[in-house]
């Protein structure tokens, strides 16, 4: 649109001042070439993945550094200075902290708690020796005349050695993740990072002021000591604070869904900003916030919000970084630069040195300690893959103009970040391979996992009670019942407790179901729809009055054109049920485990054979006998929708048939026990179906889609007598519509116990 | 005393001798009475398979059958020994003989019938348990929860089956199969059963 500058108060059409077209370049240039720069690194990450063999071969940090090299060239050969950006306030306030929530929302908790006191070990001892180690050997190196650098203070190698300390875990973390390192690698060198950025900007802000003073006594370094402590745990009190005020914020917005996401951020950086206030470690308290709010916020938000955060955190998160390295290009080229082999490349060789030295003397240390120790594997992985990055390249720059040599740390900081990332980037992979280095054996995680793995836990702990000893299995269970007894009913909304084992359930269920909703070619419609039911975990009145007919519908067709099933029969694993016309017909839908993706681009509906079909639906039929009356069958639909329907929709009209509506999704677990429907029409007869609940949903309900599965309760209410097999019923949950499919593993037969 | 790679030291069995004798109230033999006593047992939601794995002939010795009413502290000794941490040098089949040993472990607190085959029942009864402390979680739900889980060994150890066929059970090596990917090292053993480290013991008033 074109802008007219009214450069008149009058306008005379007659004037030639006046014009038509304008360019009011000024006012919109900052956002304007903010806006530019992110595109333009944006299109680059884009451009990499184009070809997916870079991406495999070669960091992209590496990729990033050369287009900002390139760009740089370009703007350095047409004599144009890059964008002022880069100043210590907008890094420290603006750029550093998405990035540090990123790392901190998405670290893995429970593995980290276990590992904590490993990754504390590295993180802050392991900083402090290298920082000091390389300034010490620096310092060593300037009092030989031969470079010309002896005017560089103690103070000041200190300073250029913390900031070329401070390891970055990004290009590493996604090698170890494709080459699958074992989880305990993975975890020490991602906690590391995180903690050395805290430690380095500690560091850094102490030498800094400690390089301004002339003179350093003995009690300064003390009260030094002391502050790094107070500042470190600050950090740690405030965030863990924070967190809880945040995940107490999140108990009370269930009714303004949208400003969920928007709490968060909010109050992350909330903690961030007031952290700096009081100079105590922001990055510590933004990532403590991050860990303590994650776990009961993901249980009070929706779905929804739940996405929306993690997508925008992960976003802004990886912009920052991006356009930290995308700087670090432009930057090499265009700035003065102060050259001094001797120095240089003795930083860089200390840096390498320490570190790997480090690791080494750290690990002989630690092992004892840990259960799983560090072979030298490990320590070799976890020494290579130190490479510097974004925080050490923003720390150089921002440095204060009152060190001498600004421009020498400079240069410095961006030799060795570029020589890491470039060199060790590229390599690390492969050297990895070639050492084998323990992967991990952590697969999908089963129910059967979880479950042992609460075993263990308790039998450990009832182990140590009995004898009488501590461990940290101790604490564990000490926080967990603090937790479940006390806070949890502060912080969060709808306080149902739950096991670990139940979460991962439903999480498998989920995940099934969004899964599925993946795959439907198309219609998309019922998606949004589906996941907004799961929101609600509300009484079954109410969620009835949300349901249209409309989604549902929509739902069975796109579930119907998708999936195929298989007639089986099942087996009941106990005892008696009531003869088979009474209650037994029930449609039971399974599926079994695998990808829903494979089998459906594959084609392969035909099933013969199970085996060959990684997906199966086992189901009962409605109002069959047990008995081979209706001998197994397996019926394909390959997307023609013609699914066809053995089930009644309408209880109502069949009174002796029970309502198998495998219609609609399963309801969470824990809402399981919350009173069954006053659909339950039917079968007055069974105390059995107490549990169940029917779906009642409505006449206009097509008798085409009719999956799911749900869960398999009360199966002990299907044997048939006298048959070997039985039927096993399930009864349904449909009223709330919130998981349209539930994965099952095959389901077993099995004897019946006799009475 | 137990199996050679599960050897622990004097000072542990120092330790457990004081401890034992604290429980059993001096005598030459403990009860499942003088478990039953021990306060911070009773939250643990399986309590009573700990107990009564203390006195399970079969994790005395290879082929015992049974249960005793009352054990010696060469037994209890025995059943410690379950939780050692494997020394830091040993060969990979000793680890693997020791891993085995701690799955039977597990695998004799399931199976309470000792038939060698954990059923649905007794899976059932297990996950009832670990659950029941979460409180308001109906049994219908461990059940279903037991149910899948069964089905997973299933699909995992025998594979795609037939209509026709059952499955009876979870027998031993289907339980080694299913729990490959769990690292037994880290969570079943007692940090005082290190040699290394230091001990805090704590004074049960029984």
């Amino acid at each position: 649109m074109p802008q007219v500058e009214d450069t008149d108060p009058d306008p005379d059409p007659g004037e030639t001042t006046q014009a038509v077209f304008t360019l009011n370049y000024p006012r919109i240039q900052i956002p304007f070439e903010i806006t530019l720069w992110v595109l333009l690194a944006s299109f680059a990450k884009i451009g990499f993945h184009v070809y997916h063999k870079i991406t495999v071969w070669v960091p992209e940090s590496c990729l990033l550094i050369s287009i900002g090299l390139i760009v740089g060239g370009i703007m350095h050969s047409l004599h144009e200075k890059p964008p002022a950006v880069l100043t210590s306030n907008a890094f420290f306030l603006y750029m550093l902290p998405p990035i540090v929530l990123d790392s901190g929302y998405f670290m893995p908790t429970r593995p980290f708690f276990e590992n904590f006191g490993t990754v504390l070990w590295f993180a802050v001892v392991g900083t402090l020796w290298n920082s000091i180690g390389i300034g010490i050997s620096l310092f060593a190196i300037c009092q030989i005349e031969v470079f010309g650098v002896q005017d560089i203070t103690l103070q000041e190698n200190f300073l250029f050695a913390s900031i070329i300390s401070a390891v970055e875990p990004v290009a590493v973390l996604t090698v170890f993740e494709d080459i699958s390192v074992h989880e305990q690698l993975y975890i020490v060198v991602f906690g590391e990072c995180l903690f050395n950025d805290a430690v380095t900007v500690v560091l850094y802000n102490l030498f800094n002021h400690v390089a301004a003073l002339e003179v350093v006594e003995a009690g300064d370094v003390f009260l030094d000591i002391g502050r790094f402590f107070v500042v470190g745990l600050g950090g740690t009190i405030f965030g863990a604070l924070f967190g809880f005020v945040t995940a107490f914020t999140t108990r009370f917005t269930g009714k303004v869904r949208e400003i969920e996401p928007l709490i968060i951020f909010l109050y992350s950086y909330l903690a961030y900003l007031i952290a700096e206030l009081f100079a105590i470690s922001s990055i510590m308290a933004i990532v403590i916030c991050a860990l303590t709010m994650k776990y009961y916020v993901e249980e009070n938000v929706s779905q929804r919000s739940c996405t929306t955060i993690r997508h925008v955190i992960k976003m802004v998160g990886s912009v920052s970084e991006t356009l930290i390295f995308f700087f670090l290009g432009v930057v090499t080229i265009t700035t003065e630069h102060e050259w001094n082999w001797g120095y240089i490349l003795f930083a860089l060789l200390f840096a390498l040195l320490w570190r790997g030295l480090g690791i080494l003397v750290l690990t002989q240390i630690i092992n004892p300690f840990r259960t799983i120790p560090f072979n030298f594997k490990d320590q070799f992985g976890l020494a290579y893959g130190g490479l510097r990055g974004a925080v050490s390249f923003a720390l150089a720059f921002t440095l204060p103009d009152n060190i001498g040599r600004k421009d020498l740390f400079i240069t410095g900081t961006i030799v060795v970040i570029i020589f890491t990332v470039f060199i060790q980037g590229i390599t690390i992979r492969p050297l990895l391979k070639l050492m084998n280095v323990r992967k991990t054996n952590r697969n999908q995680e089963t129910i059967n996992d979880e479950i042992h793995k609460r075993l263990m836990e308790h039998t450990v702990a009832g182990i140590e009670d009995l004898c009488g000893q501590w461990s940290h299995y101790y604490w564990k269970d000490k926080f967990m019942k603090f937790n479940n007894r006390i806070l949890r009913k502060i912080l969060i909304r709808d306080n149902h407790p739950e096991s670990s084992i139940v979460a991962l359930y439903k999480k498998l269920e989920l995940q099934n179901a969004m899964e599925v909703l993946d795959q439907m070619s198309g219609d998309i419609s019922a998606a949004p729809s589906l996941i907004s039911l799961h929101e609600e975990r509300k009484n079954a009145s109410k969620s009835r009055k949300k349901f249209l007919s409309s989604d549902v519908t929509n739902m069975h067709e796109l579930l119907s054109k998708n999936m195929y099933k298989i007639r089986h029969r099942t087996v009941s694993y106990t005892n008696k049920h009531t003869l088979p016309d009474d209650i037994t017909a029930r449609e039971i839908l399974m599926r079994r485990h695998t990808s829903l993706r494979r089998s459906l681009r594959a084609g392969s509906f035909h099933g013969t054979n199970a085996a060959k079909m990684s997906q199966k639906y086992f189901s009962l039929p409605m109002g069959r006998s047990l008995n081979s009356r209706f001998p197994p069958r397996r019926l394909v639909h390959a997307g023609d929708g013609d699914i066809e329907s053995e089930i009644n929709y309408s209880s109502i009209r069949h009174p002796q048939r029970v309502s198998s509506k495998a219609v609609m999704p399963l309801r969470p677990l824990n809402t399981l026990k919350e009173v069954a429907s006053s659909v339950n029409t039917v079968d007055g007869q069974n105390e059995e179906q107490r549990g169940c609940r029917r779906s009642h949903l409505g006449s206009n309900v097509s008798r085409s889609g009719h999956l799911t599965s749900h869960l398999p309760h009360g199966s002990s209410r299907n044997c048939s007598d006298g048959d070997h097999d039985a039927w096993v019923e399930e009864p349904q949950n449909n009223s709330d519509v919130q998981h349209p499919l539930m994965r099952r593993p095959h389901w077993l037969p099995q004897k019946p116990h006799d009475k | 005393m137990g199996l050679e790679q599960n050897e622990v030291s004097l000072e542990q069995i120092a330790i457990l001798h004081n401890r034992f004798k604290q429980l059993s109230q001096n005598e030459e033999t403990l009860r499942r009475d003088d478990l039953k006593t021990i306060q911070d047992l009773e939250s643990n939601p399986i309590r009573y398979q700990i107990i009564e794995a203390f006195f399970d002939r079969r994790n005395f010795q290879k082929d015992g059958v049974g249960s005793v009413e009352e054990i010696g502290f060469e037994e209890f000794l025995t059943v410690m020994s379950y939780f050692r941490a494997p020394a830091h040098h040993i060969t990979e089949e000793q680890r693997e003989e020791i891993r085995r040993a701690k799955l039977r472990f597990l695998f004799n607190m399931h199976d309470t019938d000792n038939d060698g085959t954990i059923t649905l029942e007794e899976y059932r009864h297990v996950v009832e348990e670990l659950l029941s402390r979460s409180g308001a979680l109906g049994r219908e739900t461990a059940k279903g929860i037991a149910d899948a889980a069964m089905l997973e060994v299933a699909s995992i150890s025998v594979g795609p089956m037939a209509p026709d066929e059952f499955y009876e059970g979870i027998t031993f090596e289907h339980f080694l199969k299913i729990l490959k990917g769990i690292e037994i090292e880290t969570r079943m053993h007692i940090r005082f059963l290190n040699m290394d480290t230091a001990v805090f013991c704590k004074q049960h008033s029984v």
